[in-house]
């Protein structure tokens, strides 16, 4: 149903491979975390999955259907919703503004959207913010208001693009309950680039780890985390001197 | 809109109902003048300050919907309300195929202005070269009559062509004002300030953008066709120049672009200060051409480089008329 | 319709192709590292122009000699607007700087028509009625002199980017804005050199054209346009592409002023420069945008 299938898919930019041969899945309903180092391909992944960019070789299936080469907003249109890496909330709108184009994607009508973006603000903590204008908020809002935008859209799978970054740990929590609840309440599917392993830790079913374009391991956190290989992308092979 | 606006508005529109009853035919000429600056960059505003597309070529819509009306007017006799349709067809399809062209090449910003400067350009230069309108000497209407009534064939007198424009400006405002809170006016907006991320919310950029050029160039047709039975001759070099689209957008860029007062306060301030200096002037002797243009040019860049969001912001504030917007 | 006649007017084409050319490459030099679009460039030929004449008219000063002064005077000019009025506009969004230079334009535009009035003038020199021959062609010879001059300045701007220091500077600010500040660049004194050098360009051009065509107030927008449709045409930021788009325009004008009517010559020019934007965004030379 809300099954997320990445099959073999390669992207290369002038020659500069950055996507090699990967392949995961999300199940429907599960969270999975996609980890590596800089430079691994993990947003080009992101990217390929949101219509951005259509793979070189590979398929990519949502639901059962194809979606990899379709447009961004098709994307969006079949249950994907996205976060950027550098947020891009709409400067000169207002919070609800923002939260309410996102939720005009499945409402009929315009006070239906603001009712309903309103109610996306009250969960993520910015309601009382809902006619500041984009450009005046602080990261951590501007980080709720990206994800509150998604997720007015309704979408059945989740892609979140290192949304905690610059959140200090309790704003890091906060968001991380929030999207622990929106997964078991209401079956939210959710595949998160992160670096902090905090949230990593506490959220990701399963974590798939990226290294120069490939992937190189899979696995619940516990078994992930000590992979060899995985160390070694991180710390670098161990010297005998 | 709060309290205070909403009397403001009322006392605005007793006004202009009121105007022809008390005022002289200059400053009625005048009027008429303002409500069609008024009422042009109401509808360039459409594209630019709703969908953030920049045309700089809007004088292309004007000339063809004056062409349009008034070449059927001289050779078949057939008035302008029938005009009026050929007008708009022809505009919605020349800015539908700009927008079409622009924006499924993924033409923007200063480029897509570039493109529409080249395709009023073109035409102006084109209908040079057409005899069957009158080619360089000039298209010319007959004026029957200026006394009765004949709304039918936009003939009247000048009063009837004040009601006329302040009929449109008002239309104008009012389809603006529901295009803004409709899905169409977040849509835009969401566009203009970020095409990707509107994309990522499912905005399908191409056909609101084609929206908002088919509706600006429409709205801009129907001035064409006033501006031809109003000043009854029509001219390439002077209804398509570069100078009569740079004239549309001063008034929202001096008023406010995306604003709904905007294009309106913008207007009313460039023609009467416009006016004003020209008198002053002629009172003094002065008779110069290219004065009233040297002023346009002075104050436009004051208001760029001051007030980049237009008078009407700032001044609302003060007024205490705005809540939102 | 012989070949001779063609010939000629092509070569004509090349010639008056060469000075439009060195027009364009100020616009270019100016957009390739300022970014800006200059929207004012025809306006500053038409104030060169209108100097030159002065000079000739009041001074008896030759065109060619003009140059100096009037190249000197519009670096001074260009490096002075770039500072007051365009740096603190880098930031803001294109249209607020498209509608600044266009305010600019408007002012000079009216402002020579207060002074000058509409009727059209030109710097008549009498050394340069006699025509040049080469085997069968007939030259004229202002524009085969202003051609010359153009290929001399604009060599001098190859130079100035490819071998001096300023110009090095200049080039990686226009590479990498950031980048060129952190390695301590003041990279908006090179901005407003950049606009002189551009300026001064212009300013040379003016100085050939005003004995090549009749000047009069209103010629800055065509001119611009004309400076815009070679740019693209050639590829922005490149700057051969400038000069051969330039004579690419100059060539086509003239004969499409003889085999259409050569009142539509300019309708060829937007016509290709809306061909250009759709389908070859970059231009000849140009980078991939």
């Amino acid at each position: 149903m809300g099954r997320l299938e990445v099959q073999n898919v390669s992207k290369s930019f002038r020659g500069l491979r950055a996507v090699a041969g990967a392949t995961f899945e999300v199940d429907e309903g599960a969270i999975v975390g996609l980890i590596g180092p800089n430079g691994a391909g993990k947003t080009t992944i992101f990217n390929m999955v949101a219509g951005v960019y259509a793979p070189d070789e590979g398929e990519i299936r949502f639901g059962g259907g194809r979606i990899d080469g379709l447009r961004p907003d098709r994307v969006c249109a079949a249950g994907i919703g996205r976060t950027f890496q550098i947020v891009r909330p709409f400067p000169g709108l207002s919070v609800l503004d923002n939260v309410t184009i996102g939720a005009l994607a499945r409402s009929t009508g315009v006070a239906e959207a603001r009712r309903y973006a309103g109610e996306i603000l009250e969960r993520l903590g910015l309601g009382a913010k809902r006619d500041v204008p984009g450009s005046a908020l602080t990261l951590p809002d501007r980080k709720r208001l990206e994800v509150a935008r998604a997720l007015a859209t309704r979408p059945r799978l989740l892609l979140l693009d290192e949304v905690m970054a610059g959140l200090r740990p309790t704003e890091c929590d906060q968001l991380v309950a929030t999207f622990d609840e929106l997964n078991r309440r209401e079956g939210l599917t959710i595949l998160l680039i992160e670096h902090v392993m905090r949230a990593v830790m506490a959220l990701a079913h399963d974590i798939v780890v990226l290294h120069h374009g490939e992937i190189i391991a899979r696995g619940a956190p516990e078994q992930v985390v000590r992979d060899e290989a995985v160390l070694e992308c991180y710390l670098g092979e161990e010297t005998d001197i | 809109m709060n309290r205070r606006a909403a009397a403001l508005l009322a006392l605005l529109a007793t006004a202009l109902l009121a105007l022809p009853a008390v005022a002289g035919s200059y400053v009625l000429s005048v009027a008429t003048l303002i409500l069609f600056f008024a009422y042009t960059g109401q509808a360039w505003n459409v594209m630019m300050g709703f969908a953030g597309q920049l045309s700089l070529g809007h004088s292309l819509y004007v000339g063809v919907g004056a062409y349009a009306a008034a070449g059927l007017y001289f050779h078949y006799g057939i008035g302008p309300w029938a005009g009026l349709w050929l007008a708009l067809v022809l505009c919605v399809l020349l800015g539908a195929a700009i927008g079409f062209l622009a924006f499924r090449f993924g033409i923007s910003g200063v480029y897509f202005a570039l493109l529409t400067i080249a395709f009023a350009e073109f035409t102006r230069i084109g209908f040079d070269h057409i005899d069957w309108l009158g080619g360089p000497g000039g298209l010319f209407i007959k004026v029957a009559q200026r006394e009765h009534l004949d709304l039918a064939n936009l003939r009247g007198p000048p009063a009837m062509f004040y009601y006329v424009m302040l009929a449109l400006a008002a239309s104008a405002f009012a389809l603006c004002a529901w295009l803004l809170r409709s899905r169409a006016g977040y849509y835009w907006q969401a566009i203009r300030e970020d095409e990707p991320a509107a994309q990522a919310l499912g905005i399908n950029t191409f056909r609101w953008k084609m929206l908002a050029i088919m509706i600006s160039s429409a709205m801009t047709s129907v001035a064409g066709v006033f501006f031809a039975f109003y000043y009854n001759n029509l001219f390439p070099e002077q209804i398509f120049n570069i100078g009569r689209s740079i004239e549309i957008i001063l008034g929202p860029v001096i008023g406010g672009v995306g604003t709904l007062f905007g294009p309106i306060l913008g207007a009313a301030v460039l023609t009467m200060l416009a006016d004003g200096i020209t008198e002053a002037l002629a009172a003094l002797g002065i008779e110069i051409p290219g004065v009233k243009q040297v002023f346009y040019g002075i104050v436009l860049l004051g208001v760029v480089m001051f007030l980049p969001h237009g008078i009407w912001p700032t001044l609302a504030r003060r007024l205490g008329l705005e809540t939102k917007r | 319709m012989d070949p001779v006649n063609v010939a000629n007017l092509a070569v004509a084409g090349v010639l008056t192709g060469l000075v439009y050319g060195l027009m364009a490459l100020g616009l270019s030099v100016i957009f390739g590292v300022v970014r800006i679009v200059n929207f004012a460039h025809g306006e500053m030929m038409t104030i060169a122009m209108y100097a030159t004449i002065v000079l000739f008219a009041a001074l008896g000063l030759d065109p060619f000699l003009a140059i100096v002064p009037v190249a000197g005077a519009f670096f001074v000019f260009g490096y002075a607007l770039q500072t007051a009025l365009i740096n603190p506009f880098i930031t803001r969004p294109e249209h607020s700087q498209f509608m600044l230079l266009v305010a600019v334009a408007t002012i000079m535009v009216n402002a020579l028509l207060m002074i000058f009035g509409p009727s059209a003038r030109n710097a008549q020199l009498d050394y340069l009625l006699e025509s040049v021959e080469l085997g069968p062609l007939l030259l004229d010879r202002g524009k085969l002199y202003a051609a010359v001059v153009a290929c001399a300045t604009s060599g001098l701007l190859f130079a100035l980017f490819k071998f001096t220091r300023v110009g090095t500077a200049i080039r990686a600010c226009a590479d990498n804005y950031l980048g060129a500040r952190v390695v301590g660049l003041n990279v908006k004194r090179y901005y407003a050199f950049t606009f002189g050098v551009g300026a001064a360009c212009v300013a040379v051009a003016g100085c050939m054209m005003c004995f090549l065509v009749d000047v009069t107030p209103v010629l800055g927008p065509a001119y611009t346009l004309l400076a815009f449709v070679i740019v693209i045409v050639g590829g922005l930021g490149s700057m051969s592409g400038a000069l051969l788009g330039g004579v690419l325009i100059g060539v086509s004008e003239a004969l499409a002023g003889l085999f259409i009517a050569p009142s539509a010559k300019s309708m060829f020019s937007f016509a290709l420069l809306i061909l250009v934007l759709l389908l070859r965004p970059q231009g000849l030379l140009g980078r991939k945008p």
